[in-house]
């Protein structure tokens, strides 16, 4: 009984202590922040890695998301006389919700889980060391501009998911089903606010992305440096980051939608 | 050096996108563009019941849009809904007989107002008051109306 | 001022450390009553070494005795339970922050992966340094490196990325971005372990003539007897948190102490048994039969 207790409670501060070297972790970086600003090859480097390589993956969803939305939304309003709703449908759910939320996820997958396995194999094999001991702070060399890059990257992804994501909608509900073009755009602009879903949406996917980048250098700088221990990380990337979104974004929909 | 070229280039690339994004999405897809339409003149309506008319719903003549509803406010004296519409500055030749009903589109569609021009020869003027109007058909007040007439000739 | 002893009146407690026939100034590395802990394990218990200027000095023991922690610990990467390491007379563990960075960019480490960055050539890699810390011409960076990979031998290899690199080359690519900088002194953390014949004689003659050639100093943490020896002014053993011994290769060769003759001559029974501590082999088999 007392050896269970002192498991327990070993266990709340072995999670307690990984709080708080997340937050020192992330303060550390953003002391770093402005002397990585001071050198933009870097930060261009990084977007390179974190924004331009991940833009297959959110092309590719973002249409078939917006694909689906389309032909889904149509079979459902066209029952009640309203397919050509369809556009109002497909732009709200893109840019409201499915742009910054998928988008996060997609890029806890595809970057985050990169900038893990980068950090943590950087720390495996003493590169991060090696750094200190060569007088270059790596918190400043290698965590804040990474860590501006996917602050930047995120919300720039987000709109290119929900600008593709439209025009999926487009194809089917349009080119496919043959709603009247002029009724989809229309229904859209008539229905959609640029502050309220708009620029909401880009401030989710800012939030979104400033968390998941965060998680996605913390676990790679903190994992154990071993084989098992990067791959443990990574891991734990993916599911942390999903989870912190999409807790995250019903606080900030509740925040901003009530 | 050439693949930091490269790179640059890519970058660059990412941003244009983002920023054609942007546009599409604040241009074509939501209503950003109505910002910048002339504001128009505003006239006044005074209605018993509004039922679920919102804020920014459109005003229309014959079904088309001439406006938009910038307002809704109680008039504390006669406690009915003061709506503020906003309309357009080519339609400056509304009759001022013009009747102002709360409509909706399809069984579940949103609600809007309608303008039904009168025959007279003087103009609304900005700020001025539509006369006649008529309120939002409430359902349950017509469902009782309809059960308390039945009772009635029976 | 007024307060410091002099070396030689210091109570005679590390006769082991002290060679009367050299002055206090000799002295680079001061090391006194270091204790040091990971969790509940003991790494350090009460170290006192010196080590001196310009020479190659050797730290050597069995595995897992903490020889690359003293390396992070000279280095300022970790912190002392308790005791001093003073570098030059400064204590590296009472520097800010600011001023331990600065004081690391006078010593060179070669980590025993070689750590060189991966995204980068060898070209690169060996330039870091220069560009994180100097506003050189690209012209004379490129002089530079050139020279540091001409010492090593690999300045014909700088196109190459680390993937390309045999765990030697990868080592010398390693040194010529330690002395990058033009360190006063140079660590390395087992810089033989896992090499051929060939590169580990490269690698052997390389912190002899560098050290020589560059007037260094050296610390030189390794297990491998042979190779140290054959390069080391002195060597320190260090076993279970203590020093051992210091001394010359030959005098330590020579040495009367059972523990030293073991690890020096390699033996595999001795005061470090072959056998984990445990209850007799008889008994053991007997008590499987009787449960």
């Amino acid at each position: 009984m007392i050896e269970r207790l002192r498991a327990i409670g070993e266990a709340v501060l072995t999670t307690l202590a990984r709080v708080g070297r997340g937050h020192l972790f992330l303060l550390q970086a953003l002391a770093g922040v402005p002397s990585a600003l001071r050198r933009p090859r870097l930060i261009i480097d990084q977007l390179y890695s974190v924004g331009v390589l991940s833009l297959i993956i959110i092309i590719v969803s973002g249409l078939f998301v917006g694909m689906v939305l389309g032909l889904q939304g149509y079979y459902t309003l066209v029952d009640f006389g309203a397919a050509e709703r369809v556009g109002q449908l497909v732009a709200l759910s893109l840019v409201r919700e499915l742009g910054p939320v998928v988008t996060a996820l997609l890029f806890a997958g595809r970057a985050g889980s990169a900038l893990t396995a980068e950090i943590g194999l950087m720390k495996a094999t003493e590169q991060l060391s090696s750094m200190e001991m060569m007088a270059v702070d790596p918190q400043k060399r290698v965590i804040a501009p990474r860590l501006v890059a996917g602050f930047l990257a995120v919300p720039v992804l987000a709109l290119i998911f929900s600008f593709f994501g439209v025009m999926g909608g487009h194809l089917v509900a349009v080119e496919m089903v043959g709603i009247d073009a002029g009724a989809y755009w229309a229904q859209m602009q008539a229905n959609v606010s640029f502050v309220d879903d708009v620029y909401n949406g880009i401030l989710k996917s800012i939030v979104f992305g400033f968390v998941a980048t965060w998680i996605a250098l913390f676990e790679g700088y903190d994992s154990v440096p071993t084989t098992e221990g990067v791959s443990r990380a990574t891991t734990r990337t993916v599911v942390h980051t999903s989870l912190a979104v999409l807790g995250l974004d019903f606080v900030l929909t509740a925040l901003m939608f009530n | 050096m050439q693949s930091s070229r490269l790179i640059e280039i890519w970058v660059g690339l990412f941003a244009v996108l983002g920023l054609v994004a942007l546009f599409v999405l604040s241009m074509r897809v939501s209503n950003l563009s109505d910002f910048n339409e002339p504001d128009g003149y505003p006239l006044t309506a005074y209605f018993q019941n509004i039922g679920g008319l919102k804020v920014k719903a459109p005003v229309t003549v014959a079904g088309v849009r001439i406006g938009r509803v910038t307002a809704i406010e109680l008039d504390p004296d006669s406690f009915s809904a003061k709506v503020t519409l906003m309309i357009r500055p080519e339609f400056n030749q509304l009759p001022e007989d013009t009747s102002a009903a709360i409509l909706t589109s399809g069984l579940l569609g949103e609600q809007y107002i309608g303008l039904e021009p009168g025959g007279s020869d003087e103009y609304l003027k900005p700020g001025q008051r539509i006369e006649y109007t008529q309120s939002a058909l409430v359902l349950e007040n017509i469902i009782g109306q309809f059960l308390y007439n039945m009772a009635a000739g029976d | 001022m007024l307060l410091t002893v002099p070396q030689t009146l210091v109570p005679d407690t590390h006769t082991y450390n002290m060679d009367p026939a050299r002055q206090a100034s000799d002295v680079l590395i001061e090391i006194r009553g270091l204790r040091f802990s990971r969790g509940t394990r003991m790494i350090f218990d009460g170290v006192d070494l010196d080590i001196y200027r310009g020479q190659v000095t050797a730290i050597m023991g069995p595995s897992g005795t903490g020889k690359t922690t003293l390396l992070r610990l000279i280095g300022g990467q970790l912190r002392p339970d308790s005791g001093t390491i003073r570098v030059n007379g400064v204590d590296v563990h009472q520097l800010s922050r600011s001023e331990l960075y600065k004081f690391r960019r006078s010593i060179g480490m070669l980590f025993q992966s070689g750590a060189l960055f991966t995204d980068l050539s060898v070209f690169d890699n060996v330039a870091f340094p220069l560009r994180e810390h100097t506003k050189l011409p690209e012209s004379l960076i490129r002089t530079l490196v050139l020279m540091k990979l001409e010492a090593v031998g690999l300045r014909n290899a700088r196109h190459l990325m680390p993937a390309q690199l045999s765990g030697g080359m990868a080592r010398r690519v390693a040194l010529a971005r330690a002395i990058a900088l033009d360190p006063t002194m140079v660590m390395y953390d087992e810089p033989f372990s896992g090499q051929d014949p060939i590169s580990m004689g490269v690698l052997v003659q390389l912190i002899r003539k560098l050290n020589d050639a560059l007037g260094l100093s050296s610390i030189v943490v390794s297990h491998d007897v042979q190779e140290t020896a054959a390069i080391a002014d002195r060597i320190c053993l260090i076993s279970e948190g203590k020093v051992v011994e210091v001394g010359t290769p030959e005098e330590l060769f020579a040495s009367r102490s059972p523990w030293s003759r073991q690890f020096m001559h390699a033996m595999p029974d001795g005061p470090v048994p072959f056998h984990y501590p445990g209850p007799d082999f008889r008994n053991d088999l007997l008590a499987e039969v009787s449960s």
